[in-house]
């Protein structure tokens, strides 16, 4: 029986929106804590621990979030972790985070110039000093443009989870769709509620980017 | 007791020997100007005595503390030896006063009340105390270099070093860095300076080093070595100056 595009399913279609939400800010807080070892270790005076870091960036960056995903909840389940779908789909969303944020904040923090650790080595910083109180305090202003900009990617990548069954945005327009067989009405709402997530965040991006640019000019 | 000795120093980059045996002593109080030549190694031997660049061999002591080839121990030694560079290098992110409270919160751990009490202090001697809430880009660049002159000094360091400190800066603002400086070595403060600015040197230096090829070609008061140079090189570069 075909059912039509009415409330119901456009509320279905609107609250499993929480879970990309969800999905986002889980692979956003815990990718960004080991992107952010990562870009340390990538930044490291040690040099394991940049290879290291450059190879996992390496390896993350290589490999299809698809991959990981399949590896996670297919590949350990088989090992014996049987790991609910939605938990997979965090962990592999925050190993793609990781990667990707990693590799920003490690230019942001190559792009502080190098005078800075030369005058606050002259000063007699140690490395955790000049970490905390002169080098990161620049490289933050020169990742959040694109660390928003990556954010937006990660919202819209997240539908890849749909594949193995976590109803977020995209799985359930698919549901509905099925159902009712109304293409345009159904993929029509569902890109129109990730293009309600995204666009506040390109323009505060944006925002971001043009405030930061004024600041170095003046 | 010397605030600075070096003895032997040999430095190289790659297979270049950029200081081939440098022997120096400063005493307390005794201002030092380093002149010569663009690779000359002048530079260098400002950057090695505070640990910047790492020495192959000799030995450098400041103020009880030695550097070696091993290089250990170069935040003790830091904490007593203040460098200014060109190119100024404020912390961008943080306004005047916070620049120059930094490092003795942070680095020595004195209090806050002490921190302010050094920046307020530095920032008058260097004629700076209206900008303390200032940011740096909004100074003009001997501004900037006036405030990295007093960062250095909140340290309380034994000796202070300046590397090329008004290369960058136009000739009007030179002026009031060097005004700057010299109001320093009016109080005593021991300082070893690189630079170009020739007059400066022989009025205010005690004593003039001219470097050349790696080594201290010539060295002794300053009026001396500006008024009757020893060696051709000195006599050749001193001319060549004046064109």
């Amino acid at each position: 029986m075909i059912r039509q595009f009415t409330e119901s399913e456009f509320l279905f279609i609107l609250a499993s929106a929480r879970w990309t939400l969800l999905l986002t800010v889980m692979a956003m807080l815990l990718g960004g804590l080991l992107g952010f070892l990562v870009a340390l270790a990538r930044t490291s005076h040690l040099a394991p621990l940049r290879v290291l870091a450059a190879g996992w960036i390496g390896l993350i960056q290589g490999v299809p979030v698809l991959m990981l995903l399949f590896l996670s909840y297919y590949g350990l389940s088989l090992a014996g972790f049987d790991l609910p779908p939605l938990i997979a789909a965090t962990v592999s969303m925050a190993l793609y985070a990781s990667g990707y944020l990693g590799e920003i904040w490690r230019g942001s923090i190559q792009a502080v110039p190098w005078q800075q650790w030369e005058a606050s080595s002259a000063l007699a910083f140690s490395r955790p000093q000049q970490y905390r109180y002169i080098i990161l305090p620049q490289a933050v202003r020169i990742a959040i443009p694109p660390t928003v900009g990556f954010l937006v990617q990660l919202v819209k990548n997240t539908s890849i989870v749909s594949i193995i069954g976590v109803v977020e945005l995209a799985r359930a327009g698919n549901l509905v769709n099925n159902a009712t067989f109304q293409p345009f009405k159904v993929f029509g709402t569902v890109a129109a509620i990730y293009f309600i997530i995204c666009w506040p965040i390109s323009l505060l991006a944006r925002r971001l980017e043009g405030r930061l640019h004024a600041r170095r000019a003046g | 007791m010397p605030v600075v000795q070096v003895e032997d120093v040999h430095k190289r980059f790659g297979a270049v020997e950029v200081l081939k045996g440098i022997d120096l002593t400063v005493e307390r109080g005794e201002v030092i100007a380093i002149i010569g030549r663009s690779g000359s190694g002048k530079s260098t031997l400002l950057r090695c005595i505070n640990g910047l660049e790492q020495i192959q061999s000799g030995r450098i002591e400041v103020s009880g503390h030695v550097i070696d080839a091993s290089g250990k121990g170069l935040r003790d030694l830091r904490k007593d030896v203040g460098i200014v560079f060109q190119s100024y290098n404020l912390f961008p992110h943080l306004r005047v006063g916070e620049n120059i409270m930094l490092a003795p919160r942070v680095v020595l751990g004195v209090s806050k009340a002490e921190a302010l009490s050094r920046a307020r202090e530095t920032l008058a001697e260097v004629g700076l105390a209206e900008r303390f809430d200032a940011w740096p880009d909004n100074l003009s660049g001997g501004q900037q270099q006036r405030v990295a002159i007093a960062r250095s000094l909140a340290m309380r360091p034994k000796v202070m070093l300046f590397d090329e400190v008004t290369s960058a800066l136009d000739p009007e603002l030179t002026g009031e860095v060097l005004a700057t400086m010299e109001r320093l070595a009016e109080h005593g403060m021991t300082m070893l300076l690189v630079t170009h600015e020739m007059a400066f040197a022989r009025r205010v230096a005690t004593t003039t080093v001219f470097m050349h090829q790696g080594r201290v070609w010539e060295m002794g008061p300053s009026e001396r070595i500006f008024g009757s140079p020893q060696t051709p090189e000195l006599r050749q570069f001193l001319g060549s100056g004046l064109k």
